[in-house]
């Protein structure tokens, strides 16, 4: 029930996400979702591919450090509250998100909240029991 | 082993004894048959008859490698030259190559120290010494062989290089005890175990390892890899080659042949003389030498002395392992700091390769120093939380280490520059 995500050191200088991209460019990689965590030395790139280990392949073949880590995909109504929702669900069941960013469906009026759990196991199980849809990792390839 | 029990076990108050008396005798001998050195003296305005106790020493002028060089190939003869039996010389590739002159007297001292050293690991006359140190110029090779000549032992001259003929000689002469550098040592185990060569099954057992410096770590490396226990022994060419100094079986530190080789430590920047334990630059005074002989010579290695009992028995002061060249020593808010320092403290840190550089900046005033640290697959986390962590564990342990504080940042793989596989450690960008 977890995604695939590919999380990339980049040091904090110019050039550095313009290299990332090239590569998944000519590699024909397509980026789902993305999001950076930057601090003033350094900052991590974290995204959603269609074709994760070809990612992770390439991006170590150009000297990147990457890493192949799993998130939770959940689909959520493209409506306002709806994240207020999702949070006030993680704090009563005591669930500590480490980070979380998102992904809206053209098509429909459906959106993708990744969310990345202390503890996954659990947060799978308190977002089925109430009715929330889990993307699979197939699924998530197909955005 | 103790080789010379009598002057590896003589008491504090008798060595002291000694040394004074030798320095005396030294001092006298460089003022009356070196014009070099009487100038020195009279400049410093020292009479040798001044020169009464051993702490006089500090009084004494320094001899620093450039003046080696000045006096190139003779100047400082301290006996006719009739009475040279042997010269070696450094390799110059630095420049001027530095000669040492062996008196008779000065290769019977030179055997004697190094039967010491061969001792530190048990050699007697029935061990199978292989020399695998350069013979010729460089001292390596020649002061191996008399050590074990001394002992009795039998020595196989191999020299350097061969390697081939190495590991056969390794196998089909039974060597107990492995001469080389300890870089070369790891050559051999790698191409011994290429060959299919099992270590386990040779009757080596002991490595005395030195020229060039090496590490703890290094260490672990060389004695899984060849079975062996692995000493490091110290030297240089303007003093005698090796044996000047050695580990004994317990590995803590080199006990400094102090009877013939007087040790001193001081501040490279300011030539004062530092307490035991404290790191500067080894200073050494050739107490008993004949034909070249030196006065407070700067070895330019860096270091600190230990006078704490060894459990082995023998007396003499301890050196630690050289830390470093004074000529790579950075000082950073009054504090000396070492890159063999920063990298010691970044192998014990899980996760990270010794592939760093040091910055050092001056803002407002004050020295500023920058450890950056390469990204590693096994130090990668996707959490900013865990890689600040990560940069904070590895500042409070180089703080610890270097007694300052230094901000550590992570950079991308292979984005420290390398030259000649050899990396840039460090960028002074100080303006003074």
């Amino acid at each position: 029930m977890q995604i695939q995500q590919i999380s990339v050191f980049l040091e904090n200088k110019p050039g550095r996400l313009a290299h990332v991209a090239e590569v998944l460019r000519d590699n024909k990689i397509n980026i789902r979702a993305l999001t950076i965590a930057d601090t003033s030395d350094f900052g991590i790139l974290r995204m959603i591919v269609n074709k994760p280990e070809a990612a992770l392949d390439v991006l170590r073949h150009a000297g990147f450090t990457v890493k192949q880590n799993v998130l939770l995909g959940v689909e959520i109504e493209d409506r306002e509250g709806v994240l207020f929702d999702i949070m006030h669900l993680c704090d009563v069941s005591d669930l500590n998100v480490e980070y979380t960013y998102s992904f809206v469906e053209q098509s429909s009026n459906k959106a993708i909240l990744f969310l990345r759990f202390e503890d996954p196991e659990k947060a799978i199980e308190v977002f089925r029991a109430k009715g929330y849809k889990l993307l699979t990792d197939e699924e998530a390839r197909k955005l | 082993m103790i080789w010379n029990r009598e002057m590896e076990t003589l008491g504090r108050a008798s060595l002291a004894r000694l040394q004074r008396e030798r320095l005396a005798d030294l001092v006298a001998r460089v003022h009356g048959r070196v014009p070099f050195y009487r100038k020195k003296l009279e400049a410093a305005g020292i009479k040798p008859a001044a020169v009464k106790d051993l702490a006089d020493i500090t009084g004494l002028p320094f001899t620093g490698k450039d003046e080696l060089r000045e006096t190139y190939p003779y100047g400082l003869l301290a006996v006719e030259p009739g009475k040279i039996v042997e010269i070696h010389t450094s390799s110059g590739t630095t420049g001027k190559p530095v000669v040492d002159a062996y008196t008779q007297s000065d290769v019977d001292l030179w055997s004697e120290v190094m039967a010491r050293t061969l001792a530190m690991v048990g050699a007697t006359a029935g061990d199978v010494i292989q020399n695998a140190y350069g013979y010729g110029l460089f001292t390596g090779g020649l002061g191996v062989h008399y050590g074990a000549r001394r002992i009795g032992a039998n020595v196989i001259p191999i020299s350097g290089g061969n390697t081939a003929r190495q590991i056969a000689i390794l196998r089909d002469f039974g060597s107990t005890i492995l001469a080389c550098t300890p870089s070369y040592s790891l050559y051999l185990a790698e191409v011994g175990r290429e060959e299919g060569m099992d270590f386990s099954k040779l009757p080596l057992r002991a490595g005395v390892f030195g020229a060039e410096p090496w590490s703890e770590n290094m260490r672990k490396e060389i004695e899984e890899k060849l079975r062996l226990k692995a000493i490091d022994i110290y030297g240089l060419t303007e003093i005698i080659g090796p044996g000047v100094a050695s580990e004994c079986e317990r590995q803590d530190m080199l006990h400094v042949f102090e009877d013939h080789f007087y040790p001193e430590i001081i501040d490279p920047a300011s030539g004062r003389v530092l307490g035991d334990g404290e790191k500067g630059e080894l200073i050494i005074t050739t107490l008993t030498k004949e034909g070249t002989p030196l006065l407070r010579y700067r070895t330019r290695d860096v270091t600190f002395l230990d006078r704490t009992p060894c459990a082995c028995g023998r007396t003499s002061v301890r050196m630690h392992r050289i830390i470093g060249r004074t000529d790579d020593m950075l000082i950073i808010r009054g504090v000396n700091v070492f890159p063999s320092e920063v990298e010691h403290v970044l192998l014990h840190v899980e996760g990270v390769e010794p592939h760093y550089q040091i910055v050092v900046e001056r803002r407002d005033k004050l020295d500023c120093l920058e450890v950056r640290v390469e990204m590693t697959d096994a130090l990668f986390s996707d959490e900013v939380k865990t890689l600040e962590a990560k940069e904070r564990e590895i500042e409070a342990k180089l703080r610890s280490a270097l007694l300052v504080h230094a901000r550590v940042k992570l950079v991308e793989p292979k984005s420290i520059p390398r030259s000649e596989g050899k990396a840039k450690r460090i960028v002074d960008r100080r303006q003074l």
